[in-house]
């Protein structure tokens, strides 16, 4: 489709304005965004690139880093699963109670994090509802990996959720009931039909789901317990070394890592938007 | 393949869609459904096909009755209004879908199925478009593939909601014509769904005319 800002004239604003609105936008861009970001990566460097480097190596921070990738390992395939079903259910069919899921899947975004945090802290902590059946079992969720694991899982539920129940209502289920009119069970059905119109959409979701499962501080922060190479995330991380007076120029390294994550996510998504253009659009076609 | 339907009824809480449908085809006759919208015409044919669950009554295709089985196990081959086409699959990956997704021990080889795929696009006169994708097909091409895509499972009957719906006049009286000349050609049990007259009665062996969920006039057979 023709930009109308090319053709027509009816929405063609005169050039004082555009210019005004277009420095409007990139000032703003510049001085909430990107000077924030900067700032992060010349304070990493600040000491030199060896002392970044030894930050970065350092026992504690690598412990850190792999809390977080296992931490994300687990609640970006769990929200991946939920995410499809819940779209699946919400898109496809019609139940009493819809709205109400609906709602629920909502409400990770509506609630702070920090109360997704104590929650689990009332659940499963050692005066919470389940604390002494833990006890007694030697189970052990907060203060330790599963209950950093169930606190994130609870804060990234809603991106792959949201990002494919529009998408799968738009696209209606007239496609796979040619499938099952063509003989396909609906197991099979899903997989060649359901799945490849929603990978794209699927992919964003998973990708947004990640940048959040690695960045999230709150909720994981009251679960976590704080334990130095133990069961500090690297937002976790990052705080404990800002506090440190010694340690100002590490916690801007870690920092300066986690940004680079969210780069690269935000870098793979535009990628593949442009890489597989052609195809979104064929798939909108219709 | 006959198809008797008996006693058929469905509703919707209330509100009545299909009252006592009693309807007799023919093996090898082309139906009409003819009725304004909201008739029932197109749920009675997404009854016989099983995409909708009845609340009473009986659908027998031939010999089997077919009142309880499933979409699959019923093999009826549906066009439907807006083709339904599979987006992100080639023409030929449409065509040959059913066959593909057949029991291990049903299927074709590979082979086969291309070369039952391409036999197919020759019958609709798609021959050299097997590489495109839906998108890349005008509307006529489209519905096209959808009948390709339909016949290609070896359906007990075919049913067409609207075929031409969607589709401008010019198009319309060709595909109507040819549609004609498929069924004659192949004898596959077909009813199609249509709220123009004129269509219906150029088209079909016989008009069977719908309202408000009851058939009004079930015509005769030639």
């Amino acid at each position: 489709m023709a930009s109308p800002v090319r053709n027509g004239n009816a929405l063609r604003e005169p050039a004082p304005v555009r210019w005004l609105l277009i420095a409007a936008t990139v000032s703003f861009l510049a001085l909430f965004l990107l000077l924030p970001l900067l700032v992060v990566f010349v304070q990493a460097l600040s000491n030199g690139v060896s002392t970044f480097a030894a930050a970065l190596t350092g026992d504690e921070t690598l412990a850190s880093i792999r809390l977080t990738l296992i931490t994300a390992a687990i609640a970006v395939p769990l929200n991946t699963v939920f995410g499809i079903a819940a779209a699946w259910a919400i898109a496809k069919f019609e139940f009493r109670g819809k709205n109400l899921l609906i709602t629920l899947i909502d409400l990770p975004f509506s609630v702070s994090p920090v109360i997704a945090g104590m929650v689990f802290v009332l659940l499963f902590g050692k005066q919470g509802w389940f604390g002494g059946w833990l006890a007694e079992h030697d189970i052990k969720i907060i203060f330790a990996l599963p209950g950093i694991v169930l606190a994130t899982t609870f804060v990234t539920f809603p991106f792959v959720a949201r990002e494919l129940i529009p998408l799968m209502q738009a696209q209606g289920t007239q496609e796979e009931q040619a499938a099952l009119t063509l003989g396909a069970g609906g197991w099979r059905t899903f997989w060649h039909v359901t799945m490849p119109n929603i990978r794209w959409g699927l992919l964003y979701g998973v990708l947004l789901c990640n940048a959040r499962a690695m960045g999230e501080f709150g909720a994981v922060s009251v679960v976590s317990g704080h334990v130095r190479g133990l069961t500090n995330t690297m937002p976790l991380q990052v705080e404990m070394l800002y506090n440190d007076p010694g340690e100002y120029s590490a916690a801007f390294a870690v920092a300066s890592l986690l940004a680079l994550l969210g780069f690269v996510t935000l870098a793979l998504k535009n990628f593949l938007e442009w890489r597989h253009g052609d195809e979104l659009t064929a798939l909108r076609g219709n | 393949m006959d198809i008797t339907i008996r006693n058929l009824g469905k509703n919707y809480g209330d509100v009545v869609a299909l009252r006592d449908i009693k309807l007799d085809i023919t093996s090898g006759e082309l139906l009409a459904l003819l009725g304004p919208s909201g008739s029932g015409k197109t749920t009675l044919l997404r009854a016989i096909a099983g995409l909708e669950t009845i609340n009473q009554g009986s659908i027998r295709f031939g010999d089997i009755d077919a009142t309880h089985l499933s979409v699959q196990e019923r093999r009826v081959g549906f066009v439907f209004q807006h083709y339904a086409l599979f987006m992100h699959m080639t023409v030929l990956d449409n065509v040959t879908f059913g066959l593909r997704m057949r029991k291990l021990s049903r299927r074709p080889p590979k082979s086969e199925i291309r070369r039952r795929g391409m036999e197919l696009l020759e019958l609709v006169q798609l021959k050299g478009l097997e590489n495109r994708y839906p998108a890349q097909l005008s509307g006529g091409q489209r519905q096209r593939v959808a009948l390709a895509r339909a016949l290609a499972i070896e359906p007990r009957v075919l049913l067409l909601d609207e075929p031409f719906g969607a589709l401008d006049a010019k198009v319309r009286r060709e595909l109507r014509t040819w549609l004609r000349q498929l069924h004659d050609d192949t004898g596959y049990t077909t009813i199609f769904v249509t709220h123009d007259e004129s269509e219906a009665q150029e088209l079909a062996d016989r008009v069977v005319t719908m309202n408000e969920g009851v058939i009004e006039q079930a015509g005769h057979s030639p």
